[in-house]
């Protein structure tokens, strides 16, 4: 039963009320506790999409926390640098060269963005800066169709030693079957965010770009430069999307289609906070696992499809309670 | 020299506060209406007018009711396209249901549906702002987008899922529907886009307009100042979704006559359309029409300038320099000049008032 006949059926000015009330608010949960084995499942595979989302958020916190940018561009970030792989990998690159050679391309991109985008725009106003990345996302579409073509392309995770297969696990009461790329994601999602947090906290550039995130005049003033901090936070996103691109391409296939996919990212980026670091990771996880669940749950009510939007309803639902998200600094307004 | 405003005197409040105020704009205004309402139509061929024009026109009013939230009221929606599929729908629904009434009515009255809608995924921008906001208005999008695949009462229950636009007549003259000539439609689109120009400007010029900018320029400022920001921000918010409501409804029964709706406003449609509002000038209403001239001219001097002048290329490869040339264009204009054609017009009017001396 879809939304429209349940609204236009003649039944919709005399249906029970409690009815509906009950398959919102009780089948679901009774649904859950009958089957404990569906709903580990469907929580991991939450869990998953969760910890794509959070790495694509990733890459724009550690550019908003640097230069203050909020980077639309990083979703398309990723599918040009897995896109840039696979074609070095068919030209004949042995798969560690073509990994070596997109950082390089990607290290390259960094340095242009600052050159020809960044530093002519510096002290813009903060749309500006954001309207250009949406004009750099553009540009790294039609650059990325014109070299590679617009079909969608294999990701080479054989090469890449990334496994492949399903694991079933039996437990209560059921068999749960965990896919081995998935695991080995979240494996190496846990893994960059620790190498990212320490490389943040101890070493002479995290420092620095801890200090550009606070305030950029005062990290100027000590001596830091922007210039090369904003090459740096790029560079570090590119690499942050290279290892989105390569996870999220083994699971399906690398195409144009994932940008719009990227946008997912956007609430999740707003439930965490566009400063935090934990923030993309928790937000992640609440979106994946929370759009998983409603849609296998709760989508049936309304006709399923649910996925589309429900991630922006849940980021909504938090902003109306803590409008800076859940881990962003307060916002202070001075007049 | 050629622009200028010396013994042109004001003797009345009212006349200078005119939309209008200087002698040369209105020679010039009234010159740009009798272009595009007599020697357009009389002289300009049929591809001209459906390919060219009507896509510009439709644009301009799309890209108005987002100036109106984002220029004016500082509030960044990514949601156009969804507001203006609400006024597409809302004007099949309203035109299937009553058909005895008038069509330029149904797409006037279809703006108000719009506006209602608007005004609903407007009440977020009460608590968050900036980029949070942005986010917020593109849960709107989304799920309009999906009310509009998955209600097949909006599309009357059509098995492609796609909307048919009847024949409506206005004096026996079909002007939507397929037996409607390009001319007819174009009049029929100009005299509404014209007329909802005129009232923008006057909105804007007035208390309302200055409502808005004054929460633009700081809110908390303007809520000291005595502006209620609950009435003027949900106002944007209306205002701009009847703009983008209207332009749907239009987009719908005057330019594609009909097709699978949910593509048409989709989230590129709204990225679009924010281009052409960056890129013309935020805050400017002469900014749209220069926005939306720019962008709907580009795909379409790519897709058949290209060819005229002998350089064959295929449309996949027209579309992949498009998007590379439309991303180009906005950073080269974003750096050259941040606050969009709009200062470069008005950088323009003052180098015509001077000339010929540099200052």
């Amino acid at each position: 039963m879809d939304l429209a006949s349940l609204l236009l059926a003649p039944a919709f000015f005399a249906f029970d009320l409690l009815g509906l009330l009950k398959s919102i608010f009780v089948t679901p949960f009774a649904d859950m506790a009958a089957m404990p084995d569906l709903l580990v499942q469907t929580i991991w595979e939450g869990l998953v999409s969760g910890v794509l989302y959070a790495l694509i958020a990733l890459g724009f916190v550690l550019i908003f926390k640097a230069s203050g940018v909020f980077n639309f561009a990083q979703g398309i970030m990723v599918v040009f640098a897995a896109l840039t792989l696979v074609g070095f990998h068919e030209k004949g690159v042995p798969a560690w060269l073509a990994v070596f050679l997109t950082l390089g391309v990607m290290l390259v991109l960094a340095i242009a963005v600052e050159r020809v985008v960044l530093r002519p725009l510096v002290n813009q106003p903060d749309i500006i800066l954001f309207m250009a990345t949406f004009g750099l996302t553009y540009v790294l579409i039609g650059l990325g169709e014109f070299i590679f073509g617009g079909e969608p392309k294999q990701m080479i995770a054989e090469q890449l030693y990334i496994p492949r297969g399903p694991i079933d696990v039996a437990m209560l009461g059921g068999r749960v079957t965990f896919q081995k790329i998935d695991i080995a994601a979240a494996v190496i999602a846990s893994v960059m965010i620790i190498a990212l947090a320490l490389f943040f906290q101890y070493t002479r550039i995290g420092r620095a770009l801890r200090a550009v995130a606070d305030s950029h005049k005062a990290a100027l003033s000590v001596g830091i430069s922007l210039n090369q901090i904003w090459v740096i936070v790029w560079f570090a996103a590119g690499i942050v999307a290279l290892i989105t691109g390569i996870m999220w391409g083994a699971r399906s296939e690398v195409s144009f289609g994932l940008d719009i996919i990227a946008l997912k990212a956007l609430p999740v980026l707003i439930l965490g906070g566009f400063t935090s670091i934990p923030g993309a990771i928790v937000g992640g996880l609440i979106i994946g696992i929370g759009e998983k669940l409603a849609e296998f749950y709760w989508g049936p009510l309304v006709g399923g499809g649910i996925e589309s939007w429900i991630a922006y309803v849940i980021a909504l639902g938090f902003l109306m309670v803590r409008p800076q998200g859940l881990f962003g600094d307060k916002i202070i307004e001075r007049i | 020299m050629f622009y200028r405003e010396s013994g042109q005197f004001k003797k009345t409040y009212a006349a200078d506060m005119a939309v209008f105020p200087i002698l040369q704009d209105r020679i010039g205004i009234a010159i740009i209406l009798f272009v595009a309402a007599v020697i357009i139509p009389l002289f300009g061929s049929t591809f001209f007018i459906s390919s060219v024009m009507i896509p510009f026109l439709v644009f301009s009013l799309a890209a108005m009711g987002l100036n109106i939230v984002t220029g004016y009221t500082g509030l960044i929606s990514l949601g156009t396209g969804a507001f203006m599929g609400v006024g597409a729908f809302a004007c099949y629904k309203l035109t299937t249901i009553f058909p005895n009434v008038n069509i330029i009515i149904w797409i006037l009255a279809s703006g108000f549906f719009s506006a209602a809608i608007g005004a609903l995924f407007g009440l977020p921008s009460l608590r968050i702002k900036g980029f949070y906001l942005a986010v917020a208005t593109l849960a709107a999008q989304f799920f309009l987008e999906w009310c509009f695949v998955r209600i097949p009462w909006l599309y009357n229950y059509s098995a492609s899922g796609a909307i048919q636009v009847p024949q409506r007549t206005l004096f026996d003259l079909p002007i939507t529907g397929a037996n409607a000539t390009p001319v007819t439609r174009y009049l029929v689109l100009l005299g509404i886009v014209v007329f909802l120009t005129w009232i923008a400007s006057n909105i804007l010029h007035g208390r309302i307009g200055r409502t808005f900018m004054a929460v633009r320029d700081m809110d908390i400022a303007a809520e000291l100042m005595g502006i209620r920001l609950l009435p003027a921000k949900l106002m944007a918010f209306a205002l701009s979704s009847f703009y983008c409501g209207v332009a749907g409804a239009v987009m719908m029964f005057l330019w594609y006559g009909g097709g699978e709706a949910a593509d048409a406003f989709n989230i590129r449609q709204s990225f679009n359309i924010l281009f052409m509002v960056i890129i013309g000038g935020l805050g400017s209403l002469i900014g749209c029409y220069f926005g939306a001239a720019l962008l709907s001219a580009v795909p379409l001097i790519l897709k058949f300038g290209f060819p005229a002048m002998g350089i064959a290329i295929g449309s996949q490869t027209a579309e992949h320099i498009n998007h590379l040339f439309v991303g180009s264009l906005i950073i080269f204009f974003l750096i050259v000049e941040p606050h969009g054609l709009a200062r470069l017009w008005q950088i323009m009017k003052q180098k015509l008032r001077t000339w010929p001396f540099p200052y």
